[in-house]
């Protein structure tokens, strides 16, 4: 063991002797917590969904998609006959919005991107996943 | 009416020629009459959602689903007896998007009757609308069948007059097809107490066709794919002999038979819904007779769109739909099982993989 392992390691004891970070505990309230921040994503993602602001032209993904149906979640990343390869959905999302929204694409960390997947993934909640299915 | 005559079979088989080789321009299909006085067609066309933008622009897909079914019914050989537009020619109900739209159908040859849907209504009752297509409900008579329109997008008066600040807010509202906000449709009471009076003065053996632009049968709440007072409507039509309600706003195939009475829904010409079971997480209650449409391809923009030519054949209607990047349906009122059917897929071994929605 090196000095610096010797030194983590004392470290480590010190800490599950004092009880302060256990690794695999948390709390009702942490749950609560993450819930409220992925349900406040989703809730934005609601607000991008049925904005008209989100293309050019003043189309809602709502328009067609009312709840997100159709959108499919579950089934990607997939064979995307039209693209002619496979394809996480983040890909199909921006293929909407470059054209029935005329709008521009957005990139794949994109807050308003990871929204619009947690809106629509959260629609589909209870649905099985069939990666690959069509 | 009389009873099925040649002319009607005639009809028939080459609309299954229009559905095989759906490449082909209408006006090479020759539509024999050999008795025109008791069979007749119509032509419907529905849900187009002429979008404003801004300034002079309209969103190009939506104009071009309008455009092309204008076109393509002109060129129906015979000529249809008339036209019906079966409602939401508007987006967010402007006088913008209502004169343009109503301009892409000034191209249309013959008479058209017009159906009112939610996208026209909510921004200012119809009002606009009225001015250029006349009453929001009226009865017709044409060869022997009766034919009646209802504005079946009414609703609560709380919620349409006392809950919104602004008309632009509640049409914006309204047009949000999932919005929680939104409110059940109805045709409400004063129309169904004209309906009876209207319906009085016909003869229950005369065939009675009614237009709404909701379907006047529950299917789905949430999407408002439903009309409120549906069954005190059909109360009403159940005296006659042979009923025909067709319904536009569900932007896809559907068809049920409730009693004496064939519902039949109308394509969209601007965008397909989806079958509302899609939607995992609320009940519906699609009727079990419908074959679903197949499953749309976005990347063919008109796809799952398209417009419908209606043959009255003794009494009945017979549905024809014209799919612009699909294969044409027929949707036609079997006289022995008394219901409508899909000619060709609506035994299940006959069905096909797209049909599958999920």
């Amino acid at each position: 063991m090196s000095i610096y392992q010797k030194l983590a390691m004392a470290l480590c004891l010190a800490f599950a002797v004092t009880g302060s970070a256990l690794a695999d505990e948390f709390t009702d309230a942490d749950i609560q917590r993450w819930q409220q921040q992925f349900m406040s994503v989703v809730a934005e993602g609601r607000e991008l969904w049925t904005s008209p602001k989100l293309g050019t032209n003043g189309v809602a993904c709502a328009q067609c998609h009312p709840n997100a149906a159709n959108t499919h979640p579950e089934t990607y990343p997939k064979f995307q006959k039209q693209l002619g390869k496979v394809v996480p959905v983040w890909e199909m999302i921006n293929w909407c919005l470059r054209n029935p929204l005329e709008g521009q694409p957005l990139a794949a960390d994109d807050p308003k991107m990871t929204a619009l997947q947690a809106y629509i993934t959260y629609e589909r909640r209870g649905v099985k996943l069939d990666p690959g299915k069509h | 009416m009389n009873t099925i005559n040649n002319s009607r079979r005639n009809f028939i088989k080459t609309a299954g020629t229009l559905a095989i080789g759906s490449t082909l321009p209408i006006s090479l299909v020759e539509l024999a009459f050999a008795e025109s006085s008791q069979n007749f067609t119509f032509a419907y066309i529905s849900d187009s959602h002429i979008q404003h933008i801004k300034d002079n622009r309209f969103v190009r897909n939506w104009d071009r689903g309008l455009i092309r079914a204008v076109a393509e019914t002109n060129l129906l050989v015979p000529k249809p007896d008339f036209v019906m537009f079966g409602g939401d020619l508007a987006q967010l109900g402007s006088k913008a998007e209502l004169d343009h739209g109503a301009q892409i159908l000034s191209a249309l040859h013959g008479n058209v009757h017009y159906v009112m849907g939610e996208h026209d209504y909510y921004l200012d009752l119809g009002e606009y609308w009225e001015k250029l297509f006349g009453p929001q409900y009226y009865s017709f008579d044409h060869k022997g069948v009766h034919f009646v329109v209802l504005n079946s997008i009414k609703t609560y008066d709380d919620w349409t007059f006392k809950r919104w600040p602004t008309a632009e807010q509640r049409m914006l509202e309204m047009a949000g097809l999932d919005n929680p906000n939104g409110s059940p449709f109805m045709v409400g009471e004063e129309q169904r107490s004209w309906l009876k009076n209207d319906l009085d003065k016909v003869d229950k053996d005369t065939p009675v066709v009614v237009f709404s632009h909701s379907p006047l049968q529950k299917i789905y709440k949430g999407w408002n794919f439903w009309t409120e007072d549906a069954d005190q409507v059909q109360a009403l039509l159940k005296p006659f002999k042979k009923v025909s309600v067709i319904y536009g706003h569900v932007h896809q195939i559907q068809y049920n038979q409730i009693g004496n009475i064939s519902f039949n829904s109308v394509m969209a010409t601007a965008w397909p819904w989806p079958y509302p079971q899609s939607y995992a997480q609320a009940e519906q209650y699609l009727p079990k007779l419908t074959v679903p449409m197949n499953r749309a391809d976005p990347f063919f923009e008109r796809d799952a769109t398209g417009w419908q030519f209606i043959n009255i054949a003794n009494g009945n209607v017979d549905l024809n739909f014209t799919l612009y990047n699909n294969t044409s349906r027929v949707v036609r009122f079997n006289g022995k099982q008394k219901r409508p059917e899909d000619v060709v897929y609506q035994d299940e071994k006959a069905r096909i993989v797209p049909q599958t929605h999920y």
